[in-house]
């Protein structure tokens, strides 16, 4: 196998509510508050080789959105490492951690929320290859063309505010943005997500056509299990902070090990089930700020005995390709 | 089985600064006791509008200018206020796509359930009490006695979903209209909320609009669908027929831009373009611009036409391989 173009080696993010004065005045006469910690990862690992299309699944609080963030370098690891091409990057200084900095870049859900109103898109899309010293600021515009020609955006627009484009051009706007200062790995967080049916189709056959044209590594976030099915090589699903399973996206769809894996794929409404009775797994996501002991998913599970209260299941390998984090994987 | 609802050429006009938008341009369609009817588009097609037509929600400079809504046989869409808010929450309920714009945020769960009771009945509180008490034992809400004293923000997403449901059954409404319920919600949560929708509509005869842009959400709970794209229904029919053998080419794309199993990898089907401006609509068929299968008489707007139970808009209907 190649070595992996991005490595994430145990890591773990962890946000804590500081008190305030009024708080810690509370805490030195005695009263029980004290700082409260929401493990949104919980000692992560994957590996996603060069031009591979990773996709990661799991519902909103499971910490998938916050994992895509440390990877792009938005939020600081509390423990545990992301190489790129096998360099620590948190280590790395000068023009070598730029130029991995640069080489990662993020595509948000909200095309609404995350462009600046105020500029227009020749200078959303054209800053930062120019500040990074990309191009010179003489050739921005015809840059700026060519990039807005790639993602399918008419060039002669490039003049207007994002107000006047639609929810879908805004998202190429984004991806334009993302793919100006030439990335190698791109994180899609939801990037979909927010556009219509019609739209989402266009949109993901831009991303399959630049993966090929520009030989681009993606990691693919998403609810949507139909979508990344579609797209992704390899899917992780996420469940409170952890992975649960990882395997080929044709292996996992075809028999996916873990109980929640399980549930998911039930549960998603595809086009070829008909009048059927839903017959949803029980209660909801547990508050990742008291999680349960042992096994995350214990109280929803089916399969949930003893050890699963008592133990946390490691990701283990359950074969050549394929791992997943539960104590009676067999039994499925 | 009866017709609950029959709604023939809606017409729901914005009367903006900027021109007359016509959300609604000529809507029928019926839905009958226990049956649950998709209304599938886009944004900006007009489901949601539709929607809040029937129930009279319109407010200006929207109006509603033409066509009749019939329920249990009594024309709605002119009646006055008062036999309206009779018929609201009662006979016809709505449960909206987000549950924070159903419940008041100030009060608690068992004044806002019990307030719709003896809104429309004259009984104890305490009847009305338990009475809401078992809507949330029936939607799936463990210790229901505790939640009614809950405030809406500290229940969760689903939690208040399921709560905006039993509500909407509390008095076991004729008809149900579902403004995309389950789009802000998870997988699993929305394959519970599904669930305790299709039991409930299944044992007291609810008739059900179910709202989405989402086709396979329909495919596996509705009877019937209808997909409307700018203001107008372009195709009409029992589920199985409209998603194994769509007509319409806006349906045949809809169907061929879902991802699903054996298209893997592949290039998606994609419909060109985007949805028209609704203040600047082409005229004749309102999809031609964006259609492959356009041709010179699309310039007129085409009827519709009706075969085999099957209600259709287009001058040009395909033969498509099934999308699935």
């Amino acid at each position: 196998m190649t070595a992996p173009l991005l490595e994430i080696r145990g890591v773990s993010k962890r946000f804590t509510k500081r008190l305030d004065v009024a708080g810690k005045i509370a805490r030195r006469l005695g009263s029980k508050i004290r700082e409260e910690t929401v493990h949104a990862v919980d000692a992560v690992d994957l590996n996603i080789s060069p031009g591979e299309v990773l996709g990661l699944v799991g519902e909103s609080g499971c910490g998938k959105s916050t994992l895509g963030r440390v990877v792009a370098g938005i939020h600081a690891a509390s423990d545990g490492q992301v190489l790129y091409g096998g360099k620590d990057i948190a280590t790395l200084s000068g023009a070598e951690k730029r130029a991995a900095t640069l080489a990662i870049q993020m595509i948000f859900q909200d095309p609404f929320a995350s462009l600046n109103p105020r500029m227009r898109v020749e200078d959303i899309i054209g800053e930062a290859p120019r500040v990074h010293g990309l191009i010179s600021a003489s050739d921005t515009s015809d840059y700026v063309d060519e990039v807005m020609g790639k993602v399918g955006l008419d060039p002669s627009l490039k003049r207007r505010y994002p107000h006047q484009f639609s929810g879908g051009q805004r998202q190429r706007i984004g991806i334009a943005r993302a793919l100006a200062v030439k990335p190698k790995f791109l994180v899609c967080d939801e990037a979909i997500a927010a556009l219509d049916v019609s739209i989402q189709a266009q949109v993901i056959n831009l991303f399959m056509d630049l993966r090929e044209e520009l030989g681009l590594t993606y990691l693919f976030i998403s609810h949507d299990l139909s979508v990344v099915e579609h797209i992704a090589d390899r899917v992780a699903i996420m469940y409170l902070g952890r992975i649960v399973e990882s395997a080929p996206t044709e292996e996992l769809f075809a028999a996916p090990k873990h109980p929640y894996t399980k549930a998911l794929l039930a549960e998603a409404p595809r086009l070829d089930q008909r009048k059927r009775d839903f017959a949803p797994i029980e209660g909801e996501i547990p508050s990742p700020l008291d999680p349960p002991p042992g096994c995350h998913f214990n109280p929803r599970c089916p399969l949930a005995r003893d050890d699963c209260r008592a133990q946390r299941p490691m990701l283990e390998a359950i074969s050549p390709t394929r791992t997943a984090a539960c104590h009676h994987w067999r039994e499925t | 089985m009866s017709d609950v609802l029959e709604v023939v050429g809606l017409r729901t006009h914005f009367f903006t600064h900027a021109g007359v938008v016509k959300a609604v341009d000529g809507v029928d369609f019926t839905v009958r006791k226990g049956e649950v009817m998709g209304l599938v588009g886009e944004s900006g097609s007009g489901k949601s509008i539709t929607g809040f037509s029937i129930l009279g929600l319109i407010d200006p400079p929207g109006r509603i200018v033409d066509g009749s809504i019939r329920f249990n046989g009594a024309e709605i869409a002119s009646a006055p206020e008062p036999e309206l808010q009779k018929l609201r929450g009662n006979r016809i309920a709505m449960i909206f796509q987000d549950p924070m714009m159903t419940l008041n945020p100030v009060l608690r769960v068992d004044t806002q359930m019990i307030e719709a009771i003896l809104a429309h009945e004259d009984i104890p509180r305490q009847t009305a009490w338990e009475r809401s008490r078992d809507a949330l034992g029936l939607v799936g809400i463990p210790s229901p006695e505790e939640r009614l004293r809950a405030y809406p923000h500290q229940l969760s997403g689903g939690m208040r979903q399921r709560v905006a449901i039993a509500t909407a059954f509390l008095n076991r409404p004729d008809l149900i209209i579902a403004d995309e319920p389950t789009t802000a919600l998870d997988v699993t949560i929305q394959a519970q909320i599904i669930h305790e929708a299709q039991k409930l509509t299944r044992q007291t005869g609810t008739a059900m609009i179910w709202i989405t842009h989402d086709l396979a959400v329909v495919a596996g709970l509705a009877d019937t669908i209808s997909v409307m794209y700018a203001g107008r229904i372009v195709e009409q029919g029992k589920t199985d027929d409209v998603i194994d053998r769509p007509l319409h080419p806006y349906t045949v794309g809809l169907l061929g831009s879902v991802p699903s199993a054996n298209k893997r990898g592949q290039r998606l089907y994609q419909i060109e373009g985007m949805t028209p401006n609704m203040l600047a609509m082409p005229k004749g068929c309102a999809f031609a611009p964006r259609c492959r299968a356009a041709a010179p008489d699309c310039a007129t707007a085409p009827e519709i036409t009706k075969t085999d139970g099957r209600r259709l808009r287009c001058h040009h209907p395909q033969i498509a391989e099934a999308a699935t």
